[in-house]
């Protein structure tokens, strides 16, 4: 048996003769530049960050009364003048809140950036070096893992004259890297025995590109939910500062807000508007950073990526999750879908198909 | 020819849903009969991994089932259709009637337990009521069926080589005696001794316990060695299924025949060897007509428009084979 040989090009189809589907082609999936928003999650995150963020930067410039200027209604629930009512001094609720909000995001992301390059920083080099240098990082995160940060704010902040914000959130930042840093560590540690690592580093790739081009990537779901973590400890803590009163009471902050609040006990005289609306806000901004973090989670590892629709109506009528194991069913007719083409074929000019004479052996 | 015992019928297998849906598996009619060994070979793309996992439903998102049956045929009591079973039916008569040896199935096992830990695991799912010196004495029978001395019971996985791991995974998938395995690419990953003493080992189960073999592989020397029929898949369809020698000494479609030319044989006059020309077709844009045609040395008028449907060919032998090729038009379609 012979089979003519043919050279490769002969037979390679041109694009175009190919491009004949045999149902209409799927629809192509469209190109998306901004794919991470495509998420839904992170879309909504975004967006309520995005109005957090504006409210930081304009915040005290668009609060209709000064947060701290008393006023003739005291105690008054929500009305036109007062969206979110008075406080028992007459101040305006919804302007301490919004000049709150810088301070709040402020001291919550500088804390996180400040934790989370210490902790990858740390606990990268101390995971992927390994030997002495990780002996002593380690023994440092763990004497930062058991410091207790409260405590030592509380102590930081009445040593300092006018500790303001940026104190706050430089302690916070010093003392919360440690739990990400161990985190890193541990990843780092098993990354590194990986078959491309070891690859990379057999081809002769530096230590640097190794830990930024090889390492990192695998990394950014930890340090994302790291980040995010940090920030919104940084955030309760503050607030938490604010709330037993340790920080200065003119800076105004949500915390602040909740520390009136609790010491003219709004909850007992009913004053709902007082404590809500910062508790509100406090529980919104960790919920639209939680949902920033789930996403970069599906968008950084592949696998956890929602392939769009995934319940599925099955030919027994039921509506099943996709899941292994369980291939739903959509139809179990012995049809055929696709019909081949009736058989034999004859040609309209009367002559049946011919059988090609091959050469057979 | 003898009873079947596993009949598919006009299977589809979709990857996606809607309109980006891509169609794996393509009107697939295959008859596993009871004690045989069907090759299922094929390039890499032309969905014989997929047809395996789709009919025994154990594909993974975002694949589905969009059409066929499977008609299993137990020992005793009536046929039923796999695709219909409830969760609970599947979990049931999976392992029990059809096991599966995975590719690479050596790295199935777990590296913290003991052999004899995993083998009688499956025995306490399937049968509770078996007693545990009963179930090790199955596990230890199983060991030795596949080749293991008995005594490697208590090591772990790291401690034997990829040959005998993949013998124990073997044993494992025997160990309910199941009426039919399918074994995709289970010795892809050994050197051809090991290969072929694990083959010889399985042909020789078969015998012994009567059970059917699904072969996954696109090593076509390998399959006319040890299979009694051999399936050609091309595109998601098959395109020739025929005796095993049949397909050796002549295949009828071109895209076998492609396959066939491209390992050479010990024995016989030298002969050029030849490659099959371009590459596997995009399953999102399959070409009209028969989807080899672009690629196909013998192409001719009708290939381009028509798709050939698998039919009984007009050789001697026409009987026991079927193929789909203009070359070889049929006025009795198979399925």
């Amino acid at each position: 048996m012979t089979i003519p040989t043919s050279s490769i090009e002969q037979v390679i189809p041109v694009q175009g003769s190919m491009a004949q589907p045999e149902s209409g082609r799927p629809a192509k999936a469209k190109r998306q530049r901004f794919r991470f928003l495509s998420n839904r999650k992170a879309t909504a995150g975004l967006i309520i960050l995005a109005v957090y963020l504006l409210l930081a930067v304009i915040g005290p410039w668009i609060a209709p009364f000064d947060p701290g200027a008393r006023g003739d209604d005291l105690m008054q629930p929500p009305s036109g003048e007062h969206w979110m009512g008075t406080t028992h001094l007459g101040q305006d609720v919804w302007s301490q809140l919004l000049v709150g909000t810088r301070s709040v995001i402020m001291v919550g992301f500088v804390a996180g950036i400040v934790a989370t390059t210490l902790s990858v920083i740390i606990g990268v080099t101390s995971g992927y070096a390994g030997g002495r240098t990780d002996e002593a990082l380690s023994v440092l995160t763990n004497v930062f893992l058991v410091i207790p940060a409260l405590p030592l704010i509380i102590i930081v902040t009445s040593i300092l004259e006018n500790a303001g914000e940026w104190v706050v959130a430089l302690v916070i930042g010093f003392t919360s890297w440690s739990w990400n840093a161990r985190v890193l560590r541990a990843q780092t540690l098993s990354l590194r025995r990986r078959d491309y690592v070891e690859a990379a580093r057999a081809t002769g790739e530096r230590s640097r590109r190794i830990i930024l081009f090889e390492l990192l990537p695998n990394l950014t779901a930890v340090i994302a939910s790291g980040f995010v973590g940090t920030v919104i400890f940084a955030v309760l803590s503050e607030i938490t500062l604010a709330f037993i009163g340790i920080t200065s009471s003119n800076t105004w902050n949500w915390g602040t807000i909740l520390f009136w609040a609790q010491g003219q006990q709004a909850l007992a005289r009913s004053a709902w508007w007082w404590f809500v609306p910062a508790g509100l806000a406090i529980a919104i901004l960790g919920t639209a950073l939680s949902l920033i973090n789930f996403a970069i989670d599906e968008f950084v590892s592949p696998r956890l990526r929602s392939a769009g629709k995934t319940k599925i109506k099955t030919s027994s009528g039921r509506t099943v999750r996709m899941r292994i194991g369980f291939t739903p069913v959509l139809s179990n007719s012995p049809e055929p879908i696709t019909r081949a083409s009736p058989i034999p074929l004859i040609d309209p000019n009367g002559a049946t198909p011919v059988v090609r004479k091959e050469a057979t052996s | 020819m003898t009873e079947p015992v596993l009949e598919i019928r006009n299977l589809n297998v979709e990857y996606g849903l809607g309109d980006q849906a891509v169609r794996a598996v393509r009107d697939v009619n295959l008859t596993l009969h009871r004690g045989e060994v069907l090759g299922l070979a094929g390039e890499s793309g032309s969905g014989k991994s997929t047809l395996a996992y789709g009919m025994t439903r154990l594909l993974a998102p975002p694949g589905v089932i969009s059409g066929g049956q499977v008609i299993y045929h137990p020992e005793q009591g009536d046929p039923y259709d796999v695709l219909e079973l409830s969760d609970a039916g599947l979990r049931r008569f999976r392992w029990a009637e059809t096991a599966i040896v995975f590719q690479g199935a050596m790295n199935s096992l777990n590296p913290v337990h003991k052999i004899s830990t995993q083998l009688t695991d499956v025995l306490e799912a399937h049968e509770p009521r078996m007693s545990e010196s009963s179930r090790l004495a199955r596990a230890r029978e199983m060991l030795k069926l596949v080749g293991i001395a008995p005594d490697r019971m208590d090591a772990y996985p790291h401690q034997l080589s990829g040959g005998m791991r993949q013998r124990v995974m073997i044993g494992m998938a025997l160990i309910l005696q199941p009426q039919v395995v399918i074994m995709d690419e289970p010795t892809t990953a050994l050197d051809v001794v090991m290969q072929r003493q694990i083959l010889g080992q399985l042909i020789e189960l078969r015998e012994r316990l009567g059970f059917s073999v699904i072969f996954i592989t696109h090593d076509l020397s390998l399959l006319v060695e040890f299979s009694n029929r051999i399936a050609i898949m091309y595109g998601g369809r098959i395109v020739e299924e025929a005796p095993a020698a049949s397909i050796y000494r002549d295949a009828l479609h071109p895209y076998s025949q492609g396959l066939l030319g491209s390992f050479p044989a010990l024995r016989g006059p030298r002969r050029e060897l030849s490659g099959i020309p371009g590459s596997p077709p995009d399953l999102k844009g399959m070409p009209a007509g028969c989807s080899f045609h672009p690629r196909c040395p013998k192409a001719f008028d009708p290939c381009g428009a028509n798709i050939p449907v698998l039919g009984r060919p007009a050789t001697p032998d026409g009987g026991a084979r079927s193929v789909a090729c203009w070359l070889h038009p049929t006025a009795e379609p198979v399925g």
